[in-house]
């Protein structure tokens, strides 16, 4: 893809504020990998740690007037999109003071003041409501931009692939991120992708298509801001696939028998948050100190909130009649 | 002022109003305006159904064409209506409601539980329903019952023109996602309808014919199935009191209740499948509430287990008929323990 919009540094202050936001992604999903193995922690747990830089990137260029649409594993989603960390935690819990006062779970934290269209449990569930969010903006004239992130697995489900279409033919500022973490479950994307990349099929429905290291924040950063900047001028939609590996299994719990020594390889070599650290801090822009305060910080962060959500009440019994209609 | 319109007439009323009242309200669907990318007219159709024709040039920019994609733009419509529209989107015919449910059941319909009361998804979906027009087993279904099943959903099924302005008038105003079920074979109705807007509340059955000797509860084209078996009836001097229900989700259960507490029998007639559809429902509700009150056991009519059979032999005796209402009646009103 040739290089379109001139590239814009970043302030001190945006590379710190992104470094803020993998660093408590990469925190919250280490302490949520830690709680679930105490037994405290109910239901189903898809863990993104590995993958900030996706969310990250992505998210940095987007404003108040933009709307995401995540997947079953959303918590990375969330942060970056500013949800409440605290909120979330105890979402996670199953509390009431969770963001959706635990009605929802890891599955479904949302939060529509902040854009963020709900994580989905439904593989492929998210790209046609963001169609939807584009269309709205399109036709108030916002100038939003909306974004289905979905993984392999949901690359290769019908609504993602009639959504793309829907995206082309209506001229959508949509963009659709793939995620690709190398499995849908357990089952390699080698596999059960036909084409060699996700991105390859970006042609067949009109739209750029971008291959992506997904470690990178930095290409991530910059093919986004250009997909997004592209979407907002009425260029239409783009297809982006992120390439990488997501640390923990499916879900908590998962012994992981098919996979090799790629995780132990990839957090050596290819981390987002090492390579981000040593990118900044030598080149200057960031000090390594700046960035030691902002790990502290979020681990306090992340300590309040799994105490604050263990303290927490759980909803009551009148709570489960509530809010399943405006009015009946 | 009132007067005689289209059961399709009035449905296209209800939408140029509450367009032109409402800039939030758009139209989708495939073929809604018709002609797109084409060299020939725009507005070509107006929907197969006919429904939404002129309203493309009335309201430049809110009626979309859509690709044959009915999970990308249901979706997208309940999208729209997270995002601060108010979204009608046609599903052709019900039956096409296997090709996107997911964006219906999973999505729609559970965003305000399960987000903790924060998402708003003021969606309506019209879609076509019922037997009679020889269009075979995948053109013809009901299905309404799948879609009252299911919390978050409401379910609209008006019987008369007059209904069906008032009640798509209160779908688009409403603030959760709707289900608006439209009768193919009523399309063509003609009665009495008001010029001016006006809202008929979800959850009011309409008493269509007073009686005091058995109770028919009804649905959809089943009420005019019922009506002409209760005038057959009252010329035998057995009186029916005809309820037809309007909406299935929510349900008017006193005015059903009420109803059998004078009457002491019930027929419930139903063009839906005969397990888990609206008539087991509604005897259901009347066993548990109203038990003291029957004089004989609940008489259901509904269409056979069976998908729906193409050739005309067929589907006259697949769809329940005035005879088969009357047969039930004359069931309750002779039964003696």
């Amino acid at each position: 893809m040739t290089d379109t919009v001139e590239r814009k540094a970043l302030t001190g202050e945006q590379l710190l504020s992104a470094y803020r936001a993998m660093r408590t992604i990469r925190e919250f999903e280490e302490r949520v990998h830690a709680e679930f193995a105490t037994g405290d922690i109910p239901g189903f747990v898809h863990l993104y740690a590995g993958e900030e830089a996706s969310a990250v990137g992505v998210c940095s260029n987007l404003d108040d007037r933009d709307t995401i649409a995540s997947t079953h594993r959303g918590h990375g989603h969330c942060i970056a999109r500013g949800v409440d960390v605290g909120e979330m935690m105890a979402e996670i819990y199953g509390r009431s003071t969770g963001s959706c006062h635990g009605k929802g779970g890891s599955m479904h934290i949302a939060d529509l003041s902040k854009g963020m269209l709900g994580a989905n449990g439904i593989v492929g569930g998210g790209p046609p409501l963001i169609c939807g969010t584009a269309l709205a903006a399109k036709i108030k004239g916002t100038g939003g931009v909306s974004v289905a992130f979905f993984g392999d697995g949901g690359s290769n489900q019908g609504t993602t692939l009639e959504s793309m279409n829907l995206a082309s033919v209506w001229n959508l500022p949509a963009i659709f991120v793939a995620e690709n973490n190398g499995y849908a479950e357990t089952t390699s994307s080698t596999w059960s992708v036909a084409s060699d990349n996700i991105a390859d099929r970006a042609a067949g429905f009109g739209m750029p298509g971008v291959i992506l290291d997904g470690f990178d924040f930095f290409a991530v950063h910059e093919a986004a801001s250009e997909a997004i900047a592209r979407a907002r001028d009425g260029g239409g939609p783009t297809l982006i696939e992120m390439k990488f590996t997501r640390y923990f299994g499916h879900f908590e719990g998962d012994q992981q028998t098919y996979r090799a020594d790629e995780v132990a390889r990839a957090r050596a070599e290819l981390d987002c948050l090492k390579r981000f650290a040593d990118r900044t801090v030598q080149t200057g822009e960031l000090a390594q100190a700046d960035l030691d305060a902002v790990d502290a910080e979020v681990a306090a962060l992340i300590d309040q909130a799994v105490d604050s959500a263990k303290a927490a009440p759980l909803p009551t019994e009148a709570d489960l009649l509530t809010d399943v209609y405006l009015r009946y | 002022m009132a007067r005689n319109i289209t059961y399709r007439e009035a449905l296209n009323e209800a939408l140029a109003q509450e367009m032109e009242r409402d800039e939030t309200v758009i139209v989708m669907g495939e073929d809604n305006a018709g002609g797109a990318g084409s060299p020939g007219e725009q507005d070509a159709w107006g929907g197969v159904l006919g429904v939404t024709k002129g309203l493309y040039h009335m309201f430049p920019g809110r009626v979309l064409d859509t690709p044959i994609s009915e999970s990308a733009f249901i979706g997208a419509a309940i999208g729209a209506a997270t995002a601060g529209l108010r979204p009608v989107a046609e599903l052709m015919f019900v039956d096409f409601m296997g090709v996107c449910f997911d964006q219906i059941y999973n999505q729609a319909a559970k965003f305000r539980y399960m987000f903790g009361g924060k998402a708003v998804t003021p969606v309506v979906i019209r879609t076509m329903y019922g037997a009679g027009l020889r269009a075979a087993a995948q053109h013809s279904q009901c299905l309404y019952p799948l879609f009252t099943h299911i919390p978050g959903l409401k379910v609209v099924l008006p019987a008369t023109p007059y209904d069906a302005k008032g009640l798509l008038i209160q779908a688009i105003r409403d603030d959760d996602p709707v289900i608006f079920f439209e009768h193919k074979a009523l399309y063509d109705l003609t009665g009495p309808v008001p010029e001016e807007s006006y809202a008929l509340p979800f959850g009011e059955a309409n008493v269509v014919r007073e009686g005091g000797d058995v109770t028919i509860v009804t649905l959809g084209r089943m009420v005019h199935t019922s009506l002409s078996a209760a005038e057959e009836l009252a010329r035998g001097g057995v009186q029916c009191e005809v309820i037809d229900l309007r909406t299935t989700s929510p349900l008017d259960e006193d005015t059903v209740l009420e109803s059998v507490e004078g009457t002491g029998r019930l027929v419930v007639v139903d063009e839906a499948h005969p397990r888990c559809n609206i008539a087991t429902d509604i005897s259901a509700l009347v066993a548990r509430k109203a038990f003291g009150a029957l004089r004989a056991p609940i008489e259901m009519v509904a269409a056979p287990h069976t998908p729906v059979p193409f050739s005309s032999a067929l589907e006259d005796i697949y769809i329940p008929d005035a005879q088969r209402v009357v047969n039930a009646v004359k069931t309750v009103t002779g039964w003696s323990r």
